[in-house]
């Protein structure tokens, strides 16, 4: 770029305005977009003057209601103008790197949204006759097979629509498959290091939770579990990786000691993203697993579309896939299995209709793209990437364990020590820096942690300017530079948020400025 | 007498009745405390069920009953007011008082001196 006469980088611009304010509130590009209730009053229609005297007005009768939230009625470019603002204020994988640990924010590549706004897949009616929609229908039998065959799993089922869904999917299956036996148990365990929906689902699905504490290494404390295991145990939900970003390495033996009390082993595929291609959950005696097509297979997610959560089931599960199902019929034919029958084992329906289809779109397109091959080098690069993150920071940020990490690198607070910086305030300010922060203060077994997945996304121009950015924060901390970390974000559309105000006292719906104060 | 757990829990004996809260390291650790959830008057519990839940802007947390017993009474200032837990731990923020079913039990916890040490142990 010719920067010769004037400036053009972000910093001289802020520089070079000598303290103009403008008269409109506006920094340029940068635009002030107030509330929807505050931008007028609710008499604007968008098509007609706000207040339009004696004359009748356009409206033909459909005038509005008074109502206490003002919502104005915008015009059509006004409409497009707030929310495209609006997203401008935002931060997406789309804008920047988005480590963000156990979300796998890869990127959502654009075949996988030009396959799902193929006309015949993408105008489909959840109740059109089934004879019309086989193409879309043959799309999820063909994701069908590619999740059990990447997972080594002889049964799947498609419909729940996020991972705590599948969550809830499989260890209903886990119940009603202890059921068919007579005796649903009592417990089921979960390491102290699980996501917070493992133990929710447990609890959700009548079962009392232990749990199980992490050995030094950070991984399952294995003889803690074996002495846990008697048959009150229904199952174990265990995240592999886990949530330290490591690989459980006991996890066959592991597989062995609960199926001998005739419990089952429902694994968080959660952080599948880092064994693609390299491991099958079946050959390592799983026996349900969701699978969050919009983490390992890049559909998107983080409020950019829905999520969508597959469960595979192991032979001792087959018989418990809810309805809705997808059949293959006698003259080869794809249907839907929408009902229980009589002598079913299943426990129900899971689902209203079938699933996420824009996603199993994406997701296939994304399978079909990368082929077997490519899949498993998504694996050894996601693995690589968090690696190298690793190994560049662990001389200036205290990492949590000892070893080489999966897909994500753990570290705690150790190194922020008596600098009066805290976990969150490290990560206020690398919004500055112009990163989404990673996750912090989980896994709850870390003091302080920050949790760092860079996903195969990254080429590693994009990890060293991250890189910079994190050791020059670390040196920053330790100069004591305060007033960098505790009045950040500085450069975020707006500064810190009051958390604990807002969770203490939730204003949860909006009141005029006159009425709030 | 004070006495405290390993999960950071404080217990003062008064008579047949164990009041019990969270010690300053663990508001400390836990941060701006914004929800407590309490146990229902008369619930009984036995020396480490899930007693109450704590949670913070940074995390929830169980607290453990600390000992066996049956819930004699709860601290409701805390619904209204849970940053009490954060101002005044081993005072108006205590959590709930129970009775005790075995005194024996409170020979296991730690006293005041040795729970200092315990969290010297701890950095």
């Amino acid at each position: 770029m010719l920067r010769e006469g004037r400036p053009t980088t972000p910093e001289a611009i802020a520089n070079d305005a000598g303290g103009i304010e403008t008269f409109s509130g506006n920094r340029g590009l940068r635009i002030h977009e107030p509330l929807i209730f505050e931008n007028g009053s609710y008499n604007r229609t968008g098509v007609d003057m706000e207040d339009a005297g004696a004359f009748e007005t356009s409206l033909g009768g459909m005038d509005r209601e008074e109502s206490d939230i003002n919502l104005p009625g915008y015009s059509e470019p006004e409409t497009m103008r707030h929310f495209t603002r609006l997203s401008r204020k935002n931060y997406a994988i789309d804008m920047g790197f988005y480590p963000l640990g156990s979300c796998t924010m890869k990127h959502n590549p654009r075949l996988n949204e030009k396959m799902a706004r193929v006309p015949g897949l993408s105008d489909v009616h959840p109740l059109q006759p089934l004879s019309t929609v086989q193409g879309s229908l043959k799309v999820m039998d063909e994701l069908s097979h590619w999740l059990k065959t990447l997972t080594g799993m002889p049964a799947v089922a498609l419909s729940p629509k996020a991972g705590a869904h599948g969550e809830l999917c499989g260890v209903m299956a886990i119940r009603a498959a202890h059921e068919a036996k007579g005796d649903p148990r009592k417990y089921i365990l979960v390491p102290e290091s699980a996501h917070g929906t493992n133990p929710a689902t447990a609890a959700l699905c009548g079962y009392k939770v232990k749990a199980i504490p992490a050995n030094d290494e950070g991984r399952v404390d294995l003889e803690a579990l074996k002495a846990e295991l008697d048959e009150t145990v229904a199952g174990i939900m265990l995240t592999n990786p886990n949530t330290c970003g490591l690989f459980e390495r006991d996890i066959i033996e592991i597989a062995e000691a609960v199926h001998a009390i005739g419990a089952y082993f429902y694994c968080d595929g959660a952080n599948f993203n880092a064994i693609v291609g390299r491991v099958r959950p079946g050959d390592l005696g799983i026996d349900c697993m969701h699978i969050n097509l919009h983490k390992t297979f890049s559909t998107p997610h983080g409020g950019g579309g829905p999520g969508s959560g597959p469960v595979v089931f192991s032979d001792r599960l087959a018989d418990y896939v809810p309805v809705p199902d997808l059949v293959m019929l006698d003259d080869n034919s794809l249907s839907l299995k929408e009902h229980v029958e009589d002598g079913d084992a299943n426990f129900g329906r899971m689902t209203a209709f079938h699933g996420q289809m824009g996603m199993y779109l994406r997701a296939l397109s994304y399978m079909m793209s990368h082929g077997s091959d490519g899949l498993r080098q998504v694996a050894e690069d996601a693995v690589l990437s968090a690696n190298y993150l690793q190994a560049s920071l662990e001389d200036v940020m205290t990492r949590a364990f000892d070893g080489p990490c999966m897909h994500e690198c753990l570290f705690s607070d150790k190194f922020l020590k008596d600098t009066g910086v805290e976990t969150l305030d490290f990560a206020k300010a690398m919004i500055d820096e112009g990163y989404h922060p990673m996750t912090m203060y989980f896994p709850l077994v870390v003091h302080g942690a920050m949790l760092i997945e860079p996903t195969e996304t990254e080429s590693k121009h994009e990890l060293d300017n991250f890189i910079n950015s994190m050791r020059g924060l670390a040196s920053a901390a330790k100069a004591g530079e305060l007033d960098r970390f505790k009045g950040a974000p500085y450069y975020a559309p707006l500064r810190r948020l009051d958390e604990t105000a807002a969770a203490r006292n939730p204003v949860l719906k909006w009141q005029a400025a006159e009425a709030a104060e | 007498m004070t006495k405290y757990t390993k999960d950071h829990e404080w217990i003062i004996v008064d008579g047949d009745v164990a009041t019990v809260g969270i010690t300053d390291f663990a508001q400390k650790s836990l941060g701006d405390v914004v929800f407590v959830e309490l146990p229902e008057n008369g619930a009984s519990f036995s020396e480490g069920d899930d007693a109450a839940v704590v949670e913070s802007v940074k995390a929830a947390s169980e607290i453990y009953a600390p000992i066996d017993g049956e819930i004699t009474a709860v601290n409701e200032d805390l619904e209204a007011d849970p940053s009490l837990v954060n101002s005044d731990p081993m005072g108006s923020g205590w959590f709930f008082k129970m009775s005790i079913a075995d005194a024996g039990q409170l020979d296991g916890l730690m006293d005041e001196a040795a729970y200092n040490d315990y969290l010297k142990d701890l950095d």
